[in-house]
């Protein structure tokens, strides 16, 4: 009897890897999914540190997937390996900080780690040529293969039709003429074959929870490398990067404002490490410091607390300043106006 | 059978549910873990992670911002 072939397949949460794992659970094809936490993929984040947001069903996309397709779901924590692809990437960057191409390099080499340990036989993607500017291009799928070390075991169900053979296809583990030939960046085929396959609810946008795309956020990285002089970054840089209002009013030093009580919770957990400050005649925000700041600096990041407290009309406001390793005392500032922050200072 | 405990304080989703997952992989079916946690999002989360994985949620408290899951390691396969 024919042993039952074994593939993982890489799960986003998103609707095309869940189109592909289900094309292969069709053929009879025994599919466990594998998600990749890289520390930027984070969209539970923000929703977990905003209050406002506390009332919206949260949800991981990758496990609700895995769940709908009645698979098991293995997220492996890469954010140490991960920093190399993101900080020297072979294939440079796509628009912003996003270096998709090596990530998908790095999660299929991964991938492939892991299929060799656990004795399964193929990897599964849901990739779609023309689908992503940068990584799903007709010229750097085959790039992937190659560098990840996957070779013919990666197979990409959505448009195996127009790729050259894999061996799961040219072994008759996966039947050819029952994959797809779907290019191009539109949706049509995905929705229409998602409805006969009976998937009426699946996330969108697909793929779109990778922080690295985002402007604002990969404009912030880039400060934090510019300003501490060397491309390095650790798991609390990026996520304290996706909290709270960041200014940069000098090259030594930034604050990091809280904008609501949620975020102002998370922060409260960085105080032993940063430099902090709060407005005490005036309710407001708790404000950390990054950097290394003079009596001038710490007065500037005080009027600024001031600015974005409950007192920034008033006349003086009182600020309780945590300098790291210096103690406690408390500032009597004027609140900066809005004349006075240039918008620059804005990260 | 024995009793286990983790602490995913402050860890935001999905590192909660790795963190969970490692351990129960080194856990003998039939143990319980008590996970506590930080994050709501751990609430849906753990729960679906232990679903399809074949492990039991037999306990789900909160006690002021925390919140505490205990999960029964299941048979595996």
């Amino acid at each position: 009897m024919t042993r039952q072939r074994k593939a993982v397949s890489l799960i986003s949460g998103g609707l095309d890897s869940m189109l592909a794992t289900q094309a292969m659970l069709d053929q009879g094809i025994h599919v466990e999914g594998i998600n990749f936490f890289t520390g930027f993929c984070v969209e539970g984040h923000t929703h977990a540190i905003r209050k406002k947001d506390k009332a919206r069903p949260k949800r991981n996309n990758a496990l609700w997937v895995a769940e709908q397709l009645g698979i098991k779901l293995h997220i492996v924590d890469v954010i140490d390996e991960y920093k190399d692809v993101v900080i020297n990437p072979k294939h440079g960057y796509g628009a912003n900080l996003n270096p998709c191409l090596d990530c998908k390099c790095f999660m299929v080499r991964k991938a492939h780690e892991w299929i060799q340990e656990h004795g399964f036989d193929f990897i599964v993607t849901g990739e779609v040529i023309g689908q992503r500017p940068m990584s799903q291009r007709r010229d750097t799928l085959p790039v992937i293969q190659r560098e990840s070390g996957a070779e013919d075991l990666l197979l990409r169900p959505l448009c195996a039709k127009v790729l050259p053979e894999t061996l799961p296809e040219r072994e008759g583990w996966v039947d050819r003429d029952k994959l797809y030939d779907f290019t191009g960046r539109g949706r049509k085929p995905q929705i229409a074959l998602a409805e006969k396959m009976g998937i009426a609810d699946f996330a969108q946008p697909s793929g779109g929870c990778c922080f690295l795309t985002d402007a604002a956020y990969s404009a912030k990285l880039a400060d934090l490398w510019q300003y501490r002089g060397e491309r390095r970054y650790e798991l609390d840089d990026i996520m304290l990067l996706k909290v709270g209002r960041h200014l940069r009013p000098r090259p030594n030093f930034k604050i990091i404002v809280g904008r609501e009580e949620g975020e102002n919770k998370f922060l409260e957990g960085y105080r032993k490490q940063f430099t902090h400050m709060f407005t005490t005649s005036h309710p407001g925000p708790l404000v950390l410091l990054d950097g290394e700041a003079g009596a001038d600096d710490l007065v500037l990041a005080a009027r600024l607390a001031a600015r974005f407290s409950q007192g920034k009309n008033a006349d003086t406001v009182r600020v309780e300043l945590h300098q790291k390793g210096n103690g406690t005392r408390e500032l009597e500032v004027t609140p900066l106006t809005t004349d006075e922050i240039p918008p620059d200072w804005y990260l | 059978m024995s009793h286990h405990q983790l602490d995913a304080r402050r860890m935001l989703c999905p590192m909660p549910v790795i963190k969970t997952q490692n351990r129960v992989l080194e856990l003998q079916p039939g143990d319980t873990l008590e996970v506590t946690c930080t994050d709501p999002g751990a609430l849906n989360d753990i729960p679906a992670w232990c679903r399809i994985n074949g492990h039991q949620i037999i306990d789900t408290r909160e006690r002021d911002d925390e919140i505490i899951i205990t999960v029964r390691v299941g048979a595996g396969d």
